[in-house]
């Protein structure tokens, strides 16, 4: 099934994202030959749209987000980003750098994700620096665009992680991501962690910013309700293997894969709605 | 249960903040110990101030005196003035333990580093070279160095510092893995940050506390282990002082009814080293809560 091309490619502009027939073993027992976690999958995410990857716990959505984004290596496949193929020979740190600023990635955990003794502004000037040849006026003023385009307060600026919510962190660190500016962000389960009315105000934050800086997304997630929000399409994983893939809208209202239907009755709340974005509460200290 | 306290927890994130800077300085066994090494460093520094006379120049018609106006703890069996050479012993005593401690630290801390951020074959030499040196004590380690290369200080304190990196390493290491598997150092491999910038600007600041607390534990155990090796005469050589070498040559006085000698030199040692461990047990501690 996930032989052909998941029927997402179109014809025009090379897509932002393009994997082909990625398997990643782990070395380890199931009868010494390792474990499969990630099977022949195949996807695109074209350029300025948003690919949902949903499935259960386990299902190797997490080794997917980080083949790309190089922290592990492939054990076969193809990974191309606007078009060009990427290979798994060991990188140079300025081959690493280049590819910085064609894939981001926002992880799950806010508390682990920032470096505990870097305040926000030094977070996010550390990768103006490598990226960017600003000065000094430059990079602040960059800083300062950046916390708007993530909405957070510019008092925050000088803050250690510490001082910030959970909420507040996510936003620094897809400030973070923008910084390089990607042609794609993944967010791996970005929102999980956070209150529903924060997820909300982080989902909207996000599509807006794919409205001004036209980036693409790969959104892994196994809550249906969040995936609804913000992507164009979908593909369903399950054990490593794409089970469906399609538009958002015919995957969650007409699922085709009996795992699919599984998933979807899963979710408490089906007419899920966004709370009007208010200032997230409490935070301010 | 995720996430619902979020603005509870950067509350209680200050509140912690400012339990365990505020509780470090109100802790009376960190003020007092501190204040001793502090005391002893300014010793150290300031010995010609601090001296009442020539550490070094023998008077054989004042041996063995009494404590008194002119020789503040009186004078030795060659009439040196033993205040004096107890002052001028913090130099060499305190010097000796702090390059073993920073050579150690600072190997150690390379080492570890980079044997968390490359990980299997690196790692995996690093760490059978280690077990092989936890083997010898450090001591046995000096007093070999010593028969190789002669007594002194250069050749024990490069010893002792090559015995205590393993122990340095062992800490650091297993810190450092610890960090190095956090979402933020993978943030910053996908960033593009250089490998030496994550391991100097990111690593390193978050394992600096847990070094910091090792380097003054190992200190206590450095400070003691050179006094022995001085106490056996293998280390600095008189007539330069040092408290070790001041509790050998008082040892000769204990007979003649004389055993403050070698004590006021013991007692300097053991004040040191119970000052050293003392305050390295209580930040370890703070580090913990
Ligand atoms: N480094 C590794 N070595 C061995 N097995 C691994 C490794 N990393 C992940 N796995 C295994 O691969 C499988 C897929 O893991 P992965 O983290 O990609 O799942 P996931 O879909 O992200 O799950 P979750 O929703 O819980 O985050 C799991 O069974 C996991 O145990
Ligand atoms: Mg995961």
């Amino acid at each position: 099934m996930a032989d052909r091309p998941v029927g997402l490619r179109e014809p025009g502009p090379p897509p932002a994202l393009e994997v082909e027939h990625l398997v990643k073993v782990f070395p380890g027992p199931r009868s010494a030959g390792g474990f499969l976690a990630v099977d022949d999958v195949s996807f695109c995410v074209p350029q300025g749209r948003s690919l949902a990857v949903v499935g259960e716990s386990g299902s190797g959505k997490t080794t997917l987000a980080r083949m790309i984004v190089g922290l592990e290596r492939p054990s076969a496949g193809r990974i191309a980003v606007a078009g060009s193929a990427r290979s798994w020979r060991r990188v140079s740190s300025a081959e690493r750098k280049r590819r910085a600023r064609e894939v981001q990635i926002v992880f799950q955990d806010p508390y682990s994700s920032l470096d505990p003794r870097q305040s926000v502004r030094r977070c996010i000037e550390e990768a103006l620096v490598l990226h960017f040849d600003l000065d000094r006026a430059g990079r602040t003023a960059r800083v300062e665009e950046l916390l708007e385009q993530v909405r957070l307060d510019r008092r925050h600026a000088d803050s250690l992680p510490k001082r910030l919510s959970g909420g507040q962190r996510q936003r620094v660190a897809i400030a973070r991501a923008l910084a390089c500016a990607p042609k794609v962000v993944i967010c791996d389960e970005a929102v999980a962690s956070l209150d529903v009315s924060i997820q909300a105000q982080v989902l909207n934050l996000m599509s807006d910013i794919r409205n001004e800086t036209g980036v693409s997304y790969l959104f892994i997630s196994h809550d249906l309700a969040v995936v609804r929000q913000v992507s164009d399409d979908i593909v369903v994983m399950r054990r490593g293997r794409i089970v469906e893939a399609g538009p958002a809208d015919r995957v969650l209202d007409a699922p085709e894969h009996p795992y699919t239907r599984r998933l979807l009755a899963a979710i408490p709340r089906p007419g899920w709605r966004p709370a009007p974005s208010q200032e997230e509460v409490g935070t301010s200290s | 249960m995720a996430g619902t306290g979020t603005p509870l927890l950067s509350a209680a994130g200050l509140l912690e903040e400012k339990r365990a800077g505020g509780g470090l300085l109100r802790d009376p066994v960190v003020l007092v110990s501190t204040g001793i090494i502090v005391l002893l460093v300014v010793i150290a520094v300031f010995a010609p101030f601090i001296a009442t006379a020539n550490p070094d120049s023998s008077n054989i018609l004042a041996v063995n005196e009494a404590p008194s106006a002119a020789h503040l703890l009186g004078t030795d069996s060659l009439g040196r003035d033993l205040f004096s050479r107890l002052v001028y012993g913090a130099r060499l005593s305190l010097l000796g333990p702090a390059l073993i401690v920073c050579i150690s630290s600072a190997a150690g801390t390379v080492l570890a580093l980079a044997a968390a951020w490359f990980g299997g074959f690196f790692d995996q030499m690093v760490s059978r070279a280690a077990d092989v040196l936890f083997a010898f004590p450090g001591i046995i380690f000096a007093i070999v160095a010593v028969s190789v290369f002669g007594r002194g200080l250069v050749a024990p304190v490069i010893a002792l510092a090559i015995a205590a990196t393993p122990y340095v390493l062992r800490v650091t290491r297993s810190v450092a893995l610890r960090q190095r598997r956090l979402p933020y150092v993978a943030a910053c491999y996908v960033e593009g940050v250089p490998a030496w910038r994550i391991g100097l600007r990111h690593l390193l600041p978050n394992v600096a506390p847990i070094i910091l607390v090792q380097a003054t534990l190992a200190f206590g155990y450095a400070l003691v282990t050179l006094a022995a090796i001085s106490y056996l005469g293998l280390g600095v050589q008189p007539p330069s002082a040092t408290w070790g070498l001041m509790v050998a040559t008082g040892q000769a006085a204990i007979l003649g009814g004389h055993p403050e000698q070698s004590l006021y030199a013991g007692v300097m040692i053991v004040l040191a080293v119970v000052a050293f461990n003392l305050l390295g047990n209580r930040l370890a501690a703070h580090l913990e809560t």
